[in-house]
C-alpha cells in the first residue's frame, strides 16, 4: 500500500513539472513586453527595467524558469500588480473561505447525491426513481450562476430568509453551498444509481437474501459498500470540478475567496496572481485525484497494489 | 441499411433521447429563422420602454436599455450554438488524431501525447478555459479556442481507449497482414468503429461547452458589450435582480433548455452504445 502510494506520488512529479512549465510559458506568451505589462500603465522606464530584473526577464528562458520555480518553492510568487502585496499573502487571505465553501458544498453534494442514488436504485422504476433521476438531469443541466441568482431573488429578496451575498454566518453558506453542490450531487446520484443497480444484480446479493439477511442490511452492507467503489471516483472528480465552480459562484455571492480573486485578477490582467492561482488549483486537483486512487485501494479489498 | 434501421428503431424507443433531439431541432430552427420571428433588432435600444415586463409587443419584456429580450434570445441562440459547437468540433479535430496516434503507435508516442494530455487535465473544469482567456483576452473567438483546448485531452483519451481495444481485433490484424498502410488502417478500419463514442462525447461536451461559454460571458470574460450572448444577458440582469428579475430569468431558461436538450440526447445515445446499461433500461 505504501509502496503504491509512493509510486503514484512519483507519477505526479512529471505532471506537476509540466503544469509549472505550461504556466511559466503562459506569462511569456503574452503578446508584447511582459515587463511593460506587469509594470502596469504609466510606469516609467526605470520601473519597467526594475520589473524586468525582478522577474529575471533579462536572463535566458531556462534560467528564468529555474529562478521562478526556486522562488515559488520557497513561497515567493512575486507581487500582485493591482495591490502590490505579495501574491502569497493575497492568496493566504482568501484560501480559508474557499476551502470552507468547497467542503460544505461537497458534503451537501455527497449527502444528497448518494441518498438520491440509493433510493432510486432500490425503488427502481417507481415514482421515487423518476423524481430523483429527473432531478439529477435538471441538476447537471442547470447553469449554476442562474440558479444562484434565482435563489437569491426568491430567498433573499422576495422572502428574506438568507442574506443576498457576503460571508460570515452559517446563513451566508446556505445558498452558495447549495448552488455549488447541486451539479456535483446530480452526477453522484446518477453514478450511485448505476453502481447500485449493477451490484444488486450480483450473485452475492442474491445469496445474502436467500440466507435470510434483512433487506435493509443487504442493501446497506452488501450492496452499497460494493457500489461505493465507482462512486468514490466520480466524487473525487466532482470535487475537482466543484473547485472550478467556486470561481463562478463566489463571484455571484461576492464570497471573499480564491474564485473572486481569480476573476478580478483575470479582469485586471494581474498575471502574477493568475499564474499562482492556476498552479494552486492544478495542484489541488492533482492531489485530490491521488487521494481518490489511494481510497480506492483502501475500500476495495480485491485490489492489491504491490 | 439494416444496422441503420435497427439503430433508428432503438433510438425512437428512448423517449428522453427523442425529446432531446426534438428540443435541439426546435432550437436550431429558432436560431435559423430567428429574424423572421421578431420585429426588433437585438441591439435596438428603446428608452421609452425600459424594464418592461412581458407584453404583446415585447413577448419577454425589455431590459435596462429597452432592448427586446425575446429578440436578443433568438439572436443569442446563434451565438451560443455556434460557439459551443465549433469549440467542440475544433477540440475533436485536434484530439481525435492525437488519440489515434497514441493508441496505434504506442511506445513513446503514447507517453509523450498522453502525458501532455494529463497536464491539460490537471486544470479542473472551467479553470483551463479561464486561464486561456487570461492569456488571449476576452471575446467569443477566444471562448471557442478555450472550449476547443479544454476538449482536446478528453477526445484524445477516449479515442486512445477505443484504438487499444480495436487494434487487437482480427479484422485489423488481417488488414495489417495484408499489407495495408497505417493511414489506411486508421482511416478505414479503426476510426469508423470508434466514431460512435466520439459522437456521444461530442453531444455531451456541447452541453458542457454551452455552460462554460455562458459562464465565461457571465464573468465578463466572453461576449463583448451589446452582443446578445445568453450569459452576458444574465450578467446584465444581475444588477436589476431586486426590481426586475425577468431580465436575468429568461436567458437562464434558454441556457437551461439548450443544455438539457444536449444532455437528454447524449444520455440516450450513450445508453444505446453501452450494452451493459441496456439491461437496466
Amino acid at each position: 500500500m505504501w509502496q503504491y502510494a509512493l509510486r503514484r506520488l512519483t507519477h505526479l512529479i512529471p505532471i506537476l513539472i509540466g503544469v509549472s512549465v505550461l504556466i511559466f510559458l503562459f506569462v511569456r506568451m503574452i503578446p508584447g513586453d511582459p515587463a511593460r505589462l506587469l509594470a502596469g500603465q504609466g510606469a516609467t522606464l526605470q520601473e519597467i527595467e526594475m520589473v524586468r530584473q525582478d522577474l529575471g526577464l533579462d536572463k535566458k528562458p531556462v534560467a528564468q524558469y529555474f529562478d521562478y520555480m526556486g522562488k515559488a518553492l520557497r513561497g515567493n510568487f512575486g507581487k500582485s500588480m493591482m495591490t502590490r502585496l505579495p501574491v502569497a499573502k493575497e492568496i493566504g487571505l482568501r484560501l480559508w473561505p474557499t476551502v470552507q465553501l468547497a467542503t460544505v458544498s461537497m458534503v451537501v453534494a455527497i449527502v444528497i447525491g448518494i441518498s438520491a442514488g440509493v433510493v432510486s436504485a432500490v425503488k427502481r422504476n417507481t415514482w421515487w426513481d423518476y423524481t430523483a433521476m429527473v432531478g439529477a438531469l435538471i441538476g447537471v443541466s442547470i447553469p449554476s450562476f442562474w440558479l444562484a441568482l434565482m435563489l437569491m431573488y426568491l430567498l433573499a429578496v422576495y422572502v428574506r430568509v438568507f442574506p443576498t451575498f457576503g460571508y460570515g454566518t452559517w446563513r451566508h453558506f446556505v445558498m452558495p453551498a447549495f448552488t455549488l453542490g447541486v451539479g456535483a450531487a446530480a452526477s453522484i446520484a446518477r453514478f450511485t444509481r448505476a453502481a447500485m443497480l449493477e451490484v444488486l444484480n450480483q450473485d452475492y446479493v442474491r445469496t445474502a437474501r436467500a440466507k435470510g439477511v434483512q433487506e435493509s442490511k443487504v442493501r446497506l452492507k452488501h450492496a452499497l459498500k460494493n457500489a461505493m467503489i465507482p462512486v468514490v471516483t466520480i466524487t473525487g472528480l466532482q470535487f475537482g470540478f466543484l473547485l472550478g465552480g467556486t470561481v463562478v459562484i463566489e463571484s455571484v455571492f461576492q464570497w471573499p475567496g480564491l474564485g473572486t480573486l481569480l476573476v478580478n485578477a483575470v479582469n485586471g490582467r494581474d498575471y502574477p496572481v493568475v499564474q499562482t492561482l492556476m498552479m494552486l488549483f492544478a495542484l489541488q486537483f492533482v492531489l485530490i485525484n491521488l487521494v481518490v486512487d489511494l481510497l480506492y485501494a483502501v475500500i476495495d479489498p480485491r485490489i492489491h497494489y504491490a | 441499411m439494416l444496422e441503420w434501421q435497427k439503430a433508428l428503431r432503438s433510438f425512437f424507443k428512448r423517449k428522453p433521447a427523442v425529446l432531446g433531439a426534438a428540443v435541439l431541432l426546435a432550437l436550431i430552427l429558432l436560431a435559423i429563422f430567428g429574424p423572421q420571428l421578431t420585429h426588433f433588432k437585438p441591439t435596438f435600444q428603446d428608452y421609452d420602454h425600459m424594464f418592461e415586463g412581458p407584453s404583446r409587443l415585447h413577448l419577454l419584456g425589455t431590459d435596462q436599455l429597452g432592448r427586446d429580450i425575446w429578440s436578443r434570445l433568438l439572436y443569442g441562440s446563434r451565438l451560443s450554438l455556434l460557439v459551443a459547437a465549433s469549440g467542440v468540433v475544433f477540440g475533436a479535430v485536434a484530439g481525435v488524431p492525437l488519440g489515434l496516434i497514441a493508441g496505434f503507435y504506442g511506445k513513446w508516442w503514447d507517453t509523450v501525447i498522453m502525458r501532455s494530455m494529463d497536464i491539460l487535465l490537471a486544470f479542473p473544469g472551467i479553470l483551463l478555459a479561464i486561464g486561456i482567456i487570461a492569456l488571449l483576452g476576452p471575446g467569443l473567438y477566444n471562448v471557442v479556442a478555450a472550449i476547443a483546448i479544454f476538449g482536446v485531452p478528453q477526445f484524445a483519451r477516449l479515442v486512445r481507449g477505443s484504438v487499444l481495444q480495436l487494434k487487437g481485433l482480427d479484422y485489423v490484424q488481417a488488414a495489417q497482414a495484408e499489407g495495408s498502410g497505417d493511414t489506411r488502417i486508421l482511416a478505414r478500419h479503426i476510426l469508423p468503429n470508434a466514431l460512435a463514442p466520439i459522437m456521444v462525447m461530442a453531444t455531451l461536451r456541447t452541453a458542457q461547452a454551452i455552460l462554460i461559454a455562458s459562464s465565461l460571458s457571465f464573468l465578463g470574460l466572453g461576449a463583448g458589450l451589446d452582443q446578445p450572448e445568453w450569459g452576458a444577458m444574465l450578467a446584465d440582469g444581475r444588477a436589476y435582480l431586486q426590481t426586475y428579475p425577468h431580465i436575468a430569468a429568461f436567458p437562464g431558461v434558454a441556457i437551461f433548455v439548450t443544455v438539457l436538450g444536449f444532455n437528454l440526447l447524449g444520455d440516450g445515445l450513450n445508453d444505446m452504445l453501452d450494452p451493459r446499461l441496456r439491461r437496466n433500461v
